[in-house]
């Protein structure tokens, strides 16, 4: 479980925050998506979490327990982290870039080697690939190569930060729905930061809209597609509908003419 | 082969490794030093401008002026030390030689290295931190890697500067592949000169593609070729040691010589006849002037000539001008009293500042003495050589007999002796014992005034050899045993065009010449 209480950031000593006062608690097993404009605050609650970034005030725990209690390493290497710049090391060949945590944790090379060739299969890239350079392979095969990274050393947690938002849609629409059956294959618990609301909706069970580092509207996606109060989460969420109305009309329009 | 080639690769062995253990030392030092600052510098910003400004400032200075500039900087040092602790070290030769260099080899690293580091992606930087490494992991598993190509090519830089500037600390009594240039230069040995500059080059290409060939490896991470060219390298470097351990030329004695002619002649003579006294002894050519003296102070080097007026003006300090037999009496007891430095001797014959003209044109103008000089140096060139205008003798002549020259140049010795020649200049600084004043056939101004010091040429011996027996038998033969014409000749043989001779030769000539037994 993450639990985030009263939990505050600025960039600038106090003048204008990145978050503020934000309290929030994600269940087990849970896929939340953070949706929100850019500058709202997502990226920074996100970071907060594995302490890329440190809060200026209010506590972070996970599994029950503050996130300063450790070495931020230490507690980054408990947690996975996908982001859109995917940040494969250039001069590691696939296999060491999977097998880098559990290297750092110290596993046996035999170990590390069965975990690799374990995560291949799961995000379903071809085990010839372990001995490429990141430079070789697509931008989608480079990112499930970052998620497998993430997963190697068998986290709970999962920090998402537009994984897939430097992707053409048809990659991305395909990753996606992998990794949401990875999460429920594996038991995860995924925070997931975008900027597209359609992705939020297929495929988280909350969504979390963000203003001005505070929380503007919270619950599952089905709740927040009907009318919402505040005008501008009703805005967002009309997207997705609008969408999905005209798409249905158009294919009732085919059935009837077939 | 040429006598001059044969013997130039007589020297190389000598010259090669002491350069290449010079150079691979300060590399060394240079890379130490550089390496911890350049991860520094580049995480603190307010580390980053002040070392890399120093470094640019360091690269700014004029090679010979740093090596240079270090020489009396230890200098004062060993002496804090001796004072302090009781131990003193030598401030002449490879130290002053490997601090200038490491100084010098730094920016390239510095700059590459902090290039190299800060280029790195910042995505890769984040993702390092996500998957949970620590700084220093981070940096040895991830930013150094991936500098590494950058900084390479900082320190193949670094290693060709190196190699470059190490020619230039022979005058700071380092030997390395710069004597052949600056002994060659002034003795107008050019096959000497191409020889050195060759084998600089030579070995600065070698290390430069060793070196590539490292870059190489770590830009395709290929270890063979990495270790291929480490092990090359070190190789080099242990042969060189070798060939300096092994060599066994431990010298008892080290003569010290003045960066000219007359010096190198006198620098064999003398350690030909310790060698005849049964005792090993090398030479240190190519000293400065001042740091000559100092070095015998110091106990850097043993024995060398230096001339009486020299001393007086700029070892003592003295403005006033006795008789010549009274002054060496007094330089005698004062170097003796305040530096420990036995003076032994005279040689027999005087090697004086002289203001000499081409005769003819001389002859043209009326001028037969210095006093005649006063009315026509409105029109007159005068030149020097690289120490004359800065002495107090050119003061004194200036003053006492109202000398003011249309234009002053500097001259390297040989170079001034061309430009009279050439009409380039009407006067030059000339030396009374030097060859080409009859060669040339100059006139050598009188000087009634007698502004000019007498310059007897002296022997001087270093502390800690003042009461060395076989020093001072091996070289009293040669008190009062040199008179001018033969020294002239000597240095002439030297120094001439054609059919020229090396300063062995000439120092062979010399002691049979003068029935030294």
């Amino acid at each position: 479980m993450i639990a985030l209480r009263k939990v505050s950031k600025s960039f600038d000593g106090g003048r204008s925050f990145a978050v503020r006062e934000l309290t929030l608690e994600v269940a087990e097993r849970v896929f939340v998506a953070i949706v929100g404009d850019s500058g709202s605050g997502k990226t920074t609650l996100l970071k907060m979490i594995n302490r890329l970034v440190d809060a200026d005030g209010g506590s972070v725990l996970v599994a029950g327990k503050p996130v300063d209690a450790d070495a931020p390493y230490s507690l980054r290497r408990r947690i996975g982290y996908v982001f859109q710049g995917i940040g494969l090391f250039p001069h590691l060949s696939v296999a060491e870039n999977i097998g880098i945590t559990p290297r750092l944790l110290g596993w046996a090379e035999a170990d590390i080697r069965a975990r690799v060739e374990e995560l291949i299969d799961l995000v379903s890239l071809p085990r010839s690939y372990l001995g490429r350079m990141p430079a070789e392979l697509s931008g989608g095969q480079q990112q499930r190569v970052g998620v497998a990274r993430s997963l190697a050393a068998r986290p709970s947690i999962m920090l998402m930060d537009e994984p897939f938002g430097a992707l053409d849609p048809i990659t991305r629409d395909t990753l996606g729905a992998e990794y949401r059956h990875l999460h429920e294959q594996m038991g995860l618990t995924t925070v997931m930061v975008t900027h597209d609301v359609m992705e939020a909706v297929l495929l988280s069970d909350r969504i979390i809209v963000m203003r001005q580092g505070t929380v503007v509207a919270d619950g599952q996606p089905h709740e927040l597609l009907l009318a919402h109060p505040d005008p501008g989460v009703h805005a967002l969420m009309d997207m997705p509908r609008r969408q999905a109305e005209r798409v249905r009309a158009l294919m009732q329009d085919r059935a009837h003419r077939g | 082969m040429d006598e001059r080639v044969s013997a130039a690769f007589r020297l190389l062995p000598d010259y090669l490794t002491q350069h290449v253990l010079l150079s691979a030392a300060s590399l060394a030092l240079g890379l130490i030093i550089s390496l911890p600052l350049v991860v520094i510098a580049s995480r603190r910003a307010a580390v980053r401008w002040p070392v890399l400004g120093f470094a640019s400032v360091v690269q700014t200075v004029p090679s010979l002026a740093l090596l240079a500039l270090f020489y009396p900087l230890l200098l004062a040092l060993s002496s804090a030390s001796a004072y302090l602790f009781g131990y003193s070290f030598s401030a002449l030769g490879f130290l002053p030689s490997l601090l200038a260099l490491t100084l010098y080899s730094m920016l390239p690293i510095l700059r590459n290295g902090v290039t190299g580091l800060m280029n790195v992606d910042r995505a890769i930087i984040e993702a390092a931190r996500g998957v949970g490494m620590t700084e220093r992991q981070r940096l040895l598993r991830v930013e150094l890697p991936l500098a590494a190509p950058v900084l390479m090519a900082g320190i193949r830089t670094a290693a060709v500067w190196v190699i470059g500037a190490a020619t230039l600390s022979t005058p700071v009594g380092q030997t390395s592949l710069g004597n052949f240039i600056f002994s060659g230069l002034q003795v107008e040995n050019w096959v000497a000169v191409l020889f050195g500059c060759g084998a600089a080059v030579a070995l600065a290409i070698v290390t430069d593609q060793l070196l590539a060939l490292v870059e190489s490896g770590v830009r395709k991470r290929a270890p063979l070729r990495i270790w291929t060219g480490v092990a090359l390298l070190l190789l080099g470097v242990a042969a060189a040691a070798a060939v300096q351990l092994g060599g066994g030329r431990k010298a008892t004695y080290i003569v010290g010589a003045k960066n000219f002619s007359e010096q190198y002649i006198l620098a064999d003579l003398i350690s030909d006849a310790i060698h005849k006294a049964g005792h090993a002894a090398s030479t240190r050519v190519d000293l400065g002037s001042v740091i000559a003296f100092r070095a015998l102070a110091n106990n850097d080097i043993d024995v060398y000539v230096d001339y009486s007026g020299t001393v007086w003006a700029n070892v003592m300090g003295r403005k006033d001008w006795p008789p010549r037999e009274q002054m060496v009496q007094e330089m005698r007891a004062a170097l003796k009293q305040e530096y420990g430095v036995v003076l032994l001797g005279t040689l027999g014959f005087e090697n004086a500042y002289a203001l000499a003209m081409r005769r003819d044109r001389a002859e043209s103008l009326g001028i037969a003495a210095i006093g005649d000089l006063a009315q026509h140096a409105p029109e007159l060139a005068l030149g020097g050589d690289f120490e004359f205008f800065s002495r107090p003798e050119w003061r004194a002549l200036r003053e006492r007999y109202g000398l003011a020259f249309r234009e002053m140049r500097q001259y390297q010795p040989t170079f001034m002796y061309r430009a009279l020649a050439s009409r380039q200049v009407d006067v030059i600084s000339a030396f009374s014992s030097d060859g080409r004043i009859a060669a040339d056939n100059l006139l050598v101004l009188q000087d009634p005034l007698h502004v000019i010091p007498p310059y007897d040429a002296i022997v001087l011996i270093a502390p800690a050899r003042a009461n060395d027996p076989v020093l001072r038998k091996a070289l009293e033969p040669l008190l009062g045993a040199i008179p001018i014409e033969l020294m002239r000749q000597a240095n002439y043989s030297v120094d001439r065009d054609t059919d020229k001779k090396s300063p062995v030769q000439a120092a062979q000539w010399l002691s049979s010449a003068a029935h030294i037994r």
